[in-house]
């Protein structure tokens, strides 16, 4: 679509990240004249393909795709926009010192010196969570209801939701779901299995991304998140990298007539008579619509955009105490060639690698990140992509891992020295598994989650927007006057991560956004 | 051979509570015991001399008033009487004062921190708020949500009316509230760490759990809504020690012609054919009964007391699950004068109520880290009181009795049983802690009780001493207390019943989990109930 004249549109998105993308699509796809404005050169937010000193490539943020919402790849055809994975349905391997390691599936687990009791209860128990994960995993593709504003979706989803409960799972199931749900991993793992290896992996699914330990109440929650997001859990590899699936959805957003400006920041979305009249660049130009979906921070949105003064003192007051605190760092390594682990064969090592001995081990790390220091003994999760995907390393390789715990208010500051010191911690804690690895490095680089801040708007390096936690989900999230996207102000709504249901690859949040802008109630 | 209609195992405080609303309904009950006092974990003994020792519990406030009306209690000897006063001690030799007069409380958080002394009043006000909403469930039966029966569907239609009826901000606050970790939900009120630590203590009290865990919000308020005299949120000593409250209820439990046996440890729960038929005693004797109550904690007794084809093994299954783990320890201390703080002004009456020495919210959380790792806080978050300057009853004239609560203690020390040295260990960092504020402290001492969650175990049955029979975390409360299927205070065979803490709303000496097993009991042998519910006291 070409620029029109007068700068008016029906909806403008401020920030290109992929659920500001997804959103654009969704509404151009519904007929409406969207205007995508974003601050970088570059759509994707932090879901981008970085180029590293040297010139090969690797994902910025998160590496894997294992969220990404089957719905919002087939409505927008991301497949003919060409998204292509270069791996799918990758197996986890958990890392053991002695090079016993244990290779994770779906519902099956094998090596590791797992028990065969270990063994079933791993089938019985992901069998189980993955039937939680289907009865209730509709609730990531709705607004979450509104109790006090039922309308009829609202109404037909609290009785699809009442009616899951209690006939889809039965009530030993669901008493049993009711015991769970605010229950911290470690418990209900020791509840479960004996294996330390392969609770410390399971554990580490629910700490991955979030600020609490094994031991935190409520993260049992974010496990079974993994598994109700996406594609049941299963981990795909993105060809191209994260910036190809935000590639694709850049592209699907076009061909349904979005107008993307990249190089445009917003400075600040402007308000006449209670409601949105559209924003302003920070070089001065003015774009009209009566609608902006901010794809940015809640907190960067309402206090820095919109300004408090457009809302009540109580409204502003919860949204300042939304907690996003960042707890994870990303190193980004260059390899000459592939290190060795040891006890892994070279095609091994295109699954995801993951590094978190035990429970304790996981939780030992996490205690670090409270006082504002970096654990000295960190988890990760490795992948080496360049294995299934050349594009990214024409020759040697790209590494990437994710990182707990790194705080983002360490104490003393991310000086150079302190991330020089964290990055010697990272690669040695994986040279304990690769001792060939610093022979093949060519460069290597540490992602803060200040870095995140500063790069993506990640207020506070949290990867969701806002902590992933009991209190901060549903219909508390981001906070509850704006938890069916729309904000206390006419027009205006949010539509990333820190909407529900939060963060990950996934786009839900953009397109349920979209769907509630269509839809139009008014507040 | 005599039969009863009811027999209870434990004379902790809830099973007293239980037997004596059964007695007062015309059922003929015992209680047996297996220490040679009564009580459990409300007892004042003569452990030193002439010195009367609440040696576990040591508050009351969270007793239910209604309790102590339908049972007479005054009659019997129940007398309580309330503090004021209470302070955190800063590592920069100052002090927080608690004030029980708003004002003065005002004063004394400005002189800290003037940014938040209208946060204390949004604090306050919140806190109440949330007193008021929950006290009126805790003498009602949690419904179990997987039922169809008219009974558990009208209990949901009042539980969602209510939240309903709190309006959409408040509900959401509260579902916040419910769900969060201390550290956050003060936070969100306050600036100053000082005020924060001083508030958070109560918040881990017996839990697992440090002030950055999320759920800790709500133990807050389990050791906020109880009341003396009407007083939401004070606290008092029973006349005489935590002992005058299992006396008092003893007594009302004799007067409708109940009877109790100490010396009467149980070896299990006789059930035949899927009911009970009585107890078998530890030296083999065998009492008959239609019913009987357990007031011992789900694990042991469904683990302990019950065979495990009896049991069932759903419930074998969910009794292992059940999470009762010790965090706490506890000194009882003979002292032969007050002790001087040096940061308190002279003659100051702060020193009445509840003093804490850990001033900053890190330390609290680097001693949970401790814990964790199998010890105890170096630096240990502690609740110390000195009940004798408000009922002197309790120790010869001119000498004190101080109680010292100790956040946090392993069951357990790095995997190894308690024994002398570690507990000599453990005793001497807590008066060393306590000697830093206090310099003629130790020389004050004439007799110290060291106990562990182990040691309270042994003597008195709670599992690792979890001081509230069973975790107060999300997983274990209203109809998962202590887990789903035993949430209505029925044991898995007929006429078993539970009574404890390990069943709704929880521990603290508060008497509400044996008066809605008593009601419970009685509305299944269709007998009028004497039980009372919710008096609206606010």
């Amino acid at each position: 679509m070409t620029n029109n004249l007068n700068n008016s549109y029906d909806v403008i998105i401020v920030g290109g990240g992929h659920n500001g993308l997804v959103c654009a699509g969704y509404l151009a796809k519904a007929g409406k004249n969207v205007l995508m404005l974003e601050a970088q050169s570059q759509v994707g937010g932090a879901a981008i393909t970085d180029k590293l000193i040297g010139g090969k490539k690797v994902s910025s943020c998160a590496h894997f795709l294992n969220q990404l919402s089957p719905r919002v790849s087939n409505d927008l055809n991301l497949a003919s926009h060409g998204l292509k994975l270069s791996a799918s349905n990758i197996s986890t391997i958990a890392l053991d010192l002695a090079g016993n390691h244990m290779h994770l599936n779906k519902t099956s687990v094998k090596g590791g010196n797992v028990s065969n009791s270990d063994a079933d209860n791993y089938k019985k128990f992901m069998t189980l969570m993955h039937e939680y994960a289907g009865t209730l995993g509709f609730m990531i593709d709705i607004a979450p209801i509104d109790i006090f504003n039922l309308d009829w979706d609202d109404k037909v989803a609290a009785m699809k939701l009442g009616w899951k409960f209690r006939f889809s799972l039965g009530a030993e199931k669901m008493s049993e779901f009711l015991r769970m749900i605010g229950m911290n991993i470690r418990d209900v793992l020791d509840d479960e299995f004996d294996n330390e290896l392969l609770k410390g992996a399971l554990s580490f699914d629910a700490v991955l991304g979030t600020y609490t330990g094994p031991y935190s109440p409520g993260n049992f929650l974010t496990f079974l998140y993994r598994i109700a997001s996406g594609n049941s859990g299963a981990v795909d590899i993105p060809k191209g990298g994260m910036g190809a699936v935000t590639a694709a959805m850049s592209s699907a957003a076009k061909a349904n007539g979005v107008e993307i400006r990249t190089g445009s920041r917003v400075k600040s979305i402007n308000v006449d008579n209670c409601a949105v009249t559209g924003v302003t660049l920070e070089n001065g130009e003015v774009f009209n619509a009566k609608i902006v979906a901010s794809n940015a921070n809640m907190k960067t949105t309402v206090l820095d955009m919109v300004g408090p003064r457009h809302f009540e003192a109580d409204f502003v007051k919860r949204v300042g105490d939304i907690r996003m605190r960042g707890a994870a760092a990303k190193i980004h390594i260059a390899l000459n060639d592939v290190p060795e682990f040891s006890g892994l064969a070279r095609g091994d090592l295109i699954n995801r690698l993951v590094i978190a001995p035990t429970q304790n081990d996981v939780e030992r790390a996490f205690n670090h990140v409270k006082y504002g220091e970096v654990s000295t003994s960190p988890m990760m999760e490795i992948s080496i992509p360049s294995l299934v995907d050349s594009s990214l390393a024409e020759d040697g390789h790209v590494l990437s891992a994710t990182v707990q715990y790194a705080p983002y208010d360490l104490k003393g500051g991310w000086t150079k020295k302190a991330r020089a010191d964290f990055l010697e911690v990272c690669i040695s804690r994986i040279a304990e598994y690769a001792p060939n690895i610093r022979e093949k490095i060519e460069y290597a680089e540490l992602i803060t989650p200040n870095d995140m801040e500063d790069r993506y708007g990640l207020i506070g390096g949290n990867w969701h927007h806002g902590e992933l936690t009991l209190d901060q989900m549903l219909m508390l999230r981001p906070v509850p006057e704006a938890s069916q996207y729309q904000l206390p102000l006419d027009g205006m709504y949010i539509c990333g991560a820190g909407a529900h249901p939060g963060g990950g690859v996934m786009g839900a949040a953009g397109r349920n956004a979209a769907l509630e802008i269509i839809k139009g109630k008014t507040k | 051979m005599k039969k009863y209609d009811v027999i209870v195992i434990g004379s902790g405080h809830n099973g007293l509570t239980n037997g004596a609303f059964l007695a007062k309904a015309g059922l003929d009950v015992l209680v047996v015991e297996k220490n040679d006092y009564i009580g459990g974990a409300t007892v004042s003994r003569n452990l030193h001399k002439d010195w009367k020792y609440s040696n576990c519990s040591y508050l009351a406030s969270l007793f239910r008033p209604e309790i102590y009306r339908h049972l007479n209690l005054a009659k019997h000897g129940l007398q309580v009487v309330t503090y004021n006063g209470g302070f955190t001690l800063t590592d920069s030799g100052d002090y927080l004062g608690s004030f029980s007069d708003h004002e003065v409380m005002r004063r004394e958080i400005r002189r800290h921190s003037p940014v938040d002394v209208d946060a204390y009043d949004r604090y306050y006000h919140q806190m109440a708020k949330w007193c008021r909403f929950i006290r009126p469930l805790l003498l009602r039966t949690p419904p179990d949500p997987t039922s169809f029966k008219p009974r558990d569907l009208d209990e949901l239609k009042f539980l969602g009316k209510k939240f309903f009826d709190l309006g959409q901000r408040d509900l959401y606050d509260f579902m916040k509230f419910f769900t969060v970790s201390v550290g956050d939900f003060l936070d969100e009120f306050f600036d100053s760490d000082l005020i924060k630590a001083h508030k958070a203590g109560s918040a881990v009290v017996g839990t697992n759990l440090g002030p950055r865990s999320p759920g800790t919000a709500y133990v807050l308020l389990h050791h906020y809504m109880g009341d003396v005299d009407g007083a939401v949120g004070a606290w008092g000593f029973p006349r005489g020690g935590m002992g005058a409250i299992s006396g008092a209820l003893a007594g009302a439990l004799q007067e409708h012609g109940g009877e109790i046996r100490i010396n009467a440890g149980v070896d299990k729960i006789m059930v035949k054919r899927g009911k009970v038929t009585g107890v078998r005693l530890e030296n083999g004797e065998e009492i008959l009964a239609d019913r009987v109550v357990s007031n011992v904690d789900a694990k042991k007794t469904f683990l302990g007391l019950m065979e495990p084809e009896d049991a069932g093994e759903k419930v074998v299954k969910a009794a292992k699950r059940y999470k009762s783990r010790g965090s706490s320890g506890k000194l009882n201390i003979a002292l032969n004068g007050v002790p001087e703080f040096t940061a308190l002004p002279k003659g100051s009456e702060l020193i009445k109520g509840d003093f804490h020495i850990v001033d900053n919210m890190e330390a609290y959380e680097r001693g949970y880290d401790e814990w964790k790792d199998g010890m105890w806080s170096t630096n240990p978050y502690l609740d110390i009181l000195i009940p004798t300057l408000t009922d002197p009853t309790m120790a010869p004239p001119g000498k004190h009795f101080m109680t010292c609560f100790v956040q946090y203690c392993p069951s357990k020390v790095k995997g190894q049983d308690w024994n002398a040295d570690l507990l000599k260990k453990f005793g001497d960092n807590v008066i060393d802690s306590i000697a830093k504020y206090s310099p003629n402290f130790k020389d004050l001492i004439e007799h110290v009780e060291i106990r562990s969650g182990q040691v309270i175990d042994n003597e008195i049955g709670l599992t690792e001493g979890n001081i509230f029979q069973g975790e107060l975390s999300l997983n274990q409360l209203m109809f998962n207390r202590p887990f789903h299927g035993c949430a209505q205070y029925r044991g898995p065979v007929n006429g078993l019943y539970l009574s404890g803490s390990t069943t709704h709303p929880g521990g603290g000496v508060m008497g509400a989990p044996g008066a809605n097993s008593a009601r419970e009991i009685l509305m299944d042998m269709k007998i009028s109930t004497t039980v009372p519910e919710d008096e609206g006291d606010d």
